[in-house]
């Protein structure tokens, strides 16, 4: 298999269900969710969900806490992965931080009222 | 530019146009603008009414005007800061949005100008009013709701207009070719007075171009209650979602899912939401939903009908015909809130 363009290539093949790798059209997959969250009286939790892999959540994080003055944990979601989670409305904050750092502003959702 | 000339030559007086230099050269609307250039502060000096229009078009005064007119309905109705900047950004860009989309309409009206340029002027003011005061009437609130509901379609609207800039200046330019009506022709009319006389003309022709703001697409402001210390009621759900040609099951799943409560429908069509929420917040939850899923993203109207094939919701705008898959709703990932011991789950 040293010639590529040797291979065989069947175009009849069933390629299965073309949706199958794009696993929800017309979704959010590869945006970063900021939510935000009510607590109790006027506290709010804020989350960031959808980081990608090559950013470090955990370092992400502490810069967050230590530039935002917050507390913040990192919450482990079966289905979303790595969270992190800052107290207070951070979302303005969040997303500035990250368009700083070079993260396209495209790809940064915010959610919440 | 050029082939257009003969259409205007006979309707209008011949001497004139003789005496009028740059008319002669077939180049004419090209070179129009260059050539009066030097001539600008005579003419200024020379004519009292060239004095006025001089630092602003019309179509800057136009503006200046709509920006004043709103500052003044701002004062009466109390709405926020963001509220204000959109309102004024709004009035601005879509008067400028409708000038140059009607154009081509006023090239043939123009060939005949009957009414003298300072009848233009009161007419052109009466219209102005007008518009004032039908965007006064309606309610305040749904004004400034409406509006910036339609901010982002005004956006995109600038940038239309951004591209048609040039067009005015051309066709004004050949505007330009027949004379003035008042009687002075051997000298150079300066850009800004040809450009005065466009517009003027351009809204003698055809009045209803400023206060055509199009159909727009309006949205009672919703009714929030506090029921209790945790919960609100968004009282009109079900007339909104009416308004918006939406089941309100859809719209109830994304505002729960972006303002990251539950909540239920209770017996009189209310919906009960957990949490504090104020007005503001249900209206701008209630924006973005109608951005993403109620207006068209091609022609930006609201005249979509929202289907569901295969677990995919399908977005058809019923005025343009395009048809594109939207967003599925989801939650996202929700942190523990509250005592564990409560929740079942957790």
């Amino acid at each position: 298999m040293s010639v590529q363009n040797l291979n065989t290539f069947d175009p009849f093949a069933d390629e299965g269900d073309p949706l199958s790798s794009t696993q929800d059209v017309g979704s959010q997959q590869n945006y970063i969710h900021v939510r935000i969250q009510q607590r109790n009286g006027r506290k709010t939790l804020t989350t960031l969900q959808g980081l990608p892999k090559e950013y470090d959540a955990k370092k992400l994080l502490k810069a967050f806490k230590k530039e935002f003055a917050c507390n913040g944990t990192l919450v482990e979601d079966e289905e979303a992965g790595q969270v992190i989670q800052l107290q207070g409305d951070q979302r303005a904050k969040i997303s500035t931080f990250l368009v700083e750092e070079g993260i396209p502003k495209g790809t940064i959702k915010i959610h919440g009222f | 530019m050029a082939s257009e000339e003969p259409l205007f030559d006979p309707s209008l007086k011949k001497r004139k146009k003789k005496t009028v230099a740059f008319s002669e050269d077939p180049l004419g609307a090209d070179a129009d603008p260059t050539t009066p250039a030097p001539a600008v502060i005579d003419n200024l000096t020379t004519n009292g009414d060239a004095v006025d229009m001089g630092p602003t078009t019309v179509h800057e005064q136009m503006k200046q005007n709509g920006v004043i007119g709103n500052d003044a309905e701002e004062t009466v109705e109390k709405e926020d800061d963001d509220f204000k900047a959109m309102f004024g950004d709004l009035k601005k860009k879509k008067k400028k949005k409708e000038i140059p989309l009607d154009l081509p309409e006023d090239n043939s009206g123009t060939s005949t100008p009957t009414v003298a340029p300072a009848a233009e002027d009161l007419d052109f003011s009466d219209l102005k009013k007008k518009k004032k005061k039908s965007t006064k009437k309606a309610a305040l609130d749904m004004e400034a709701f409406e509006k910036e509901l339609n901010q982002s379609k005004a956006k995109e609207a600038e940038d239309e207009e951004g591209g048609e800039e040039g067009v005015p200046e051309i066709e004004e330019a050949e505007l330009g070719e027949d004379p003035f009506a008042r009687g002075r022709s051997d000298r150079d009319y300066t850009y800004p007075e040809l450009l005065h006389r466009f517009y003027a003309q351009l809204h003698a022709s055809n009045p209803a171009l400023l206060n055509s703001a199009g159909k727009r697409y309006t949205i009672a402001p919703p009714q929030i209650l506090r029921e209790g210390n945790k919960k609100s009621i968004f009282a009109n759900v079900s007339d909104i979602c009416k308004r918006m040609h939406r089941p309100p099951e859809h719209v109830i799943q994304y505002m729960f899912a972006e303002m990251g409560t539950t909540g239920s429908v209770d017996g009189s069509g209310r919906l009960v939401i957990k949490g504090r929420f104020q007005q503001k917040q249900i209206e701008h939850v209630l924006r973005r939903y109608i951005v993403e899923y109620v207006t068209c993203k091609t022609c930006k109207s609201p005249d979509t009908l929202l289907t569901k094939e295969n677990r995919i919701f399908f977005m058809s705008c019923e005025s343009c015909g395009s048809r594109r898959s939207v967003a599925t709703i989801k939650t996202g990932f929700q942190a523990q809130v509250g005592k564990r011991s409560k929740n079942k789950t957790g």
